[in-house]
């Protein structure tokens, strides 16, 4: 703990610790706005930010260490509390990785509900974060009203894979289970329900001016910088990288679907925030396209039943809700991986916080995680 | 007609036709003072029961429905638990200072009580500066705030409290211009003398423009100088935890918060007072069977009625708007509203001088 017995810190020669004069403030690791065990050290001048440290590892669970003793089929479920708002492509990515390996060739059926599924988790995940972020910054109500959306979402992944935050659906191969029968009905269902909402959002919170005022130039990242920190997702897409994993490098029948990589060219808050508004809408659109294509076949590739991923070094990608998702696996040629290595969006967009909140007010900080899109579980792993 | 007044009239000569003139003048300040205390408490278990459920509205929720029919007894438990909660205060902190915070807030909530008519001839003091004093004892809030952020030993709340201070200063500059306004209609301080002025209309509707920028202005001052959101900079919780309350619990936490809804409550009765006409019905020119109409609702519920119609729409404000940034909260007062006060009071002056007004 830190006994703040004086108020003012005088001259401490400690890094991080500032000057003479700076206010040294800790925010986390319980805070309402860090969203979960992060540790932000701030240094502030009255009330502008000089520095940013993430203190990390409040909630290292050491799941890299895990799967190595976790064989091919079982280390998946565990990346599903990585990133848990979208957990199915977290899973997603590990079953490619895996059939990559194996090189097993997946069913036409399971790859369009993979895609299916993915989707739903990205409108899911974009749902929490625009009532998270709205919350950060001080409204309260469109918290309820994403949740009202993401709702369905939920009600759709309980009937297909039985939960409804960590699920686990993705196995390699194919998937875990066939859909469930009237999974196609309510997707329509909340196709249409989305619609007349999505308009919603925008009459509650983009069009106000106190909203506009609040992200508009807040956080900037330029290009170069977005860049070299790493960012990606819709982080890198608000600053006009063009990075979506979807369209570069295409997994599953995405090369084959029609949608849009949207970026936007501002790199503040509100072109992140726009980035992923626009985002679900076309993940409907994907959604859409496939809802009624669904082909018929099996859900599941047949496997043996004791996997081993040949000696060799393997890699996937994804685009996950929050960027980039990489998993990476040497074999040694056993059952279990010799060692994994995820690759997760969270930490290196949080990498950028420092570069764009120095100079900016402690108001925009809370601005500026939010529309990070931090989920501190992806960040610590 | 049934009234407050003849209920006060009543008590008044009982107590001098038992007691002599001195003791039943002591008697009726005890009798005042337990009404005022009781409606205090009233006011702040209503106003946090009305808070939670137009908030619950607004949000497709329920809002508290298990306590009492409805859930009206919901803040009457919250108290309760408030009240038989330890009130801790932490180390390091200026304990006299930490402690006389609270109280300090609730003695300024209950001074801005004095002057205002609950009802026709209803009114605990009726001095003839009324508006200025409302004015300057509302002012004295700041002082507690600041007191607590400070005494507290804690980073945030000092940070609550220093942008709760600049906040509540620059604010009170509005709100005092727009109070003007009607006073340079009106030509008197007195309560009940801006009252009478509307009894053939009330301000917002016979000023012309100028009162309406005053209403409109007044009414985000007002949200400004109680620390609601979309101002509530002084308590943001997300980025300063709790602000200049972050270290209190207990019935210490109860008292700032009582003070807060009572203060909206005293803002809100101000601004009817002023710009809605008080405990005055609602009057439109000639029409005689209409205005006989309106006279029989009693005047309390007029004023309870236009009181709440305002507690409303601030509430409104704070299940609808983002928080502000404190320099953007700075710039809207000192660039925009304080210029247009200015201004404003020079044209309510002309319309008054003129008198272009009904």
């Amino acid at each position: 703990m830190y006994r703040n017995t004086d108020i003012i810190n005088e001259g401490s020669q400690s890094p991080s610790f500032g000057e003479a004069g700076d206010l040294v403030i800790n925010v986390g690791p319980q805070h309402p706005a860090t969203h979960g065990v992060l540790h932000l050290v701030i240094t502030l001048n009255g009330e502008t930010i000089k520095k940013v440290e993430p203190h990390l590892g409040y909630i290292h669970r050491s799941i890299e260490k895990m799967c190595e003793s976790l064989t091919y089929r079982q280390f998946i479920y565990v990346t599903s509390r990585m990133d848990y708002l979208s957990s199915h492509i977290n899973n997603h990515a590990c079953a490619l990785c895996v059939e990559k390996g194996m090189q097993i060739e997946v069913p036409e059926r399971a790859q369009v509900i993979r895609v299916l599924m993915d989707e739903l988790t990205r409108i899911a995940s974009h749902e929490l974060w625009w009532g998270a972020m709205a919350m950060d910054i001080g409204a309260f109500t469109p918290f309820f009203h994403a949740f009202r959306e993401r709702e369905t979402i939920n009600e759709i992944m309980e009937d297909t894979c039985g939960a409804r935050l960590t699920m686990n659906y993705m196995v390699p191969g194919g998937v875990m289970a066939d859909i469930h029968p009237e999974f196609q009905k309510k997707v329509k269902g909340f196709i249409t329900l989305f619609k007349s909402k999505v308009d919603e959002y925008a009459e509650l919170l983009t069009g106000n001016i106190i909203f506009k005022n609040r992200m508009k130039d807040v956080g900037v990242l330029s290009k170069e910088d977005a860049i070299s920190f790493g960012c990606t997702g819709p982080v890198a897409r608000g600053s006009g990288v063009s990075c979506d994993i979807r369209k570069w490098y295409p997994y599953e029948i995405y090369d084959k679907l029609d949608f849009e990589e949207i970026i936007e060219t501002a790199g503040d808050s509100l072109a992140r925030y726009m980035v992923r508004l626009r985002e679900m809408k076309q993940s409907v659109r994907i959604i859409e396209q496939l809802i009624d294509n669904i082909p018929e076949g099996d859900f599941q590739a047949k496997t043996k039943a004791v996997l081993k991923l040949p000696k060799g070094e393997f890699y996937s990608r994804v685009e996950t809700a929050r960027g980039e998702f990489g998993v990476y696996i040497v074999s040694e040629g056993a059952t279990t991986p010799y060692r994994i290595k995820f690759r997760s969006p969270g930490f290196s967009n949080l990498s950028a916080l420092d570069h764009m909140a120095r100079g900016s007010k402690l108001g925009d900080l809370v601005a500026m995680m939010g529309t990070l899109d931090l989920v501190i579980p992806d960040i610590d792993r | 007609m049934w009234s407050l007044n003849k209920i006060s009239d009543n008590i008044h000569h009982w107590l001098n036709q038992q007691f002599s003139p001195t003791w039943a003048l002591i008697f009726e300040m005890v009798i005042a003072g337990i009404c005022v205390i009781s409606l205090f408490a009233m006011l702040g278990l209503i106003l946090v029961l009305m808070e939670r459920k137009v908030s619950a509205w607004m949000q497709i929720r329920l809002g508290p429905n298990r306590v009492g029919p409805k859930g009206i007894f919901q803040s009457l438990a919250d108290t309760v638990k408030l009240l038989v909660k330890e009130g801790m205060t932490p180390d390091g902190a200026d304990k006299l200072l930490f402690n006389l915070a609270p109280f300090i807030a609730m003695i300024v909530a209950m001074l801005l009580m004095a002057p205002i008519a609950f009802a026709k001839d209803f009114q605990l003091w009726d001095l003839n500066i009324g508006v200025l004093y409302v004015s300057a004892v509302s002012s004295i809030m700041v002082i507690s705030i600041l007191m607590a952020g400070w005494a507290s030993n804690n980073k945030y709340s000092l940070m609550g409290a220093m942008r709760s201070g600049a906040q509540i200063v620059s604010y009170e500059l509005s709100a005092g211009l727009s109070i003007l306004t009607i006073v340079v209609l009106t030509g008197s301080l007195k309560i009940s003398d801006i009252i009478n002025a509307q009894a053939d209309g009330w301000w917002i509707f016979k000023g012309h423009i100028p009162v309406i920028i005053a209403f409109v202005i007044f009414i985000i001052a007002v949200t400004a100088e109680t620390n609601r959101a979309p101002f509530d900079l002084a308590e943001a919780e997300s980025e300063l935890t709790a602000g200049f309350h972050t270290e209190y619990s207990g019935m210490k936490f109860a008292l700032f918060f009582l003070a807060e809804y009572v203060n909206v409550f005293i803002v809100c009765a101000i601004g009817a007072t002023l710009f809605l006409g008080g405990w005055m019905p609602l009057h439109i020119g000639h029409w005689q069977a209409f205005n006989h109409v309106m006279d029989y609702v009693p005047s309390s519920i007029w004023f309870f009625g236009k009181t709440f119609f305002l507690i409303f729409l601030i509430m409104w404000f704070r299940w609808t708007f983002p928080r502000l940034r404190i320099d953007q909260l700075l710039n809207l007062e000192w660039k925009y509203l304080l210029p247009i006060s200015m201004f404003n009071i020079l044209l309510a002056t002309a319309v008054a001088i003129l008198g272009w007004h009904f």
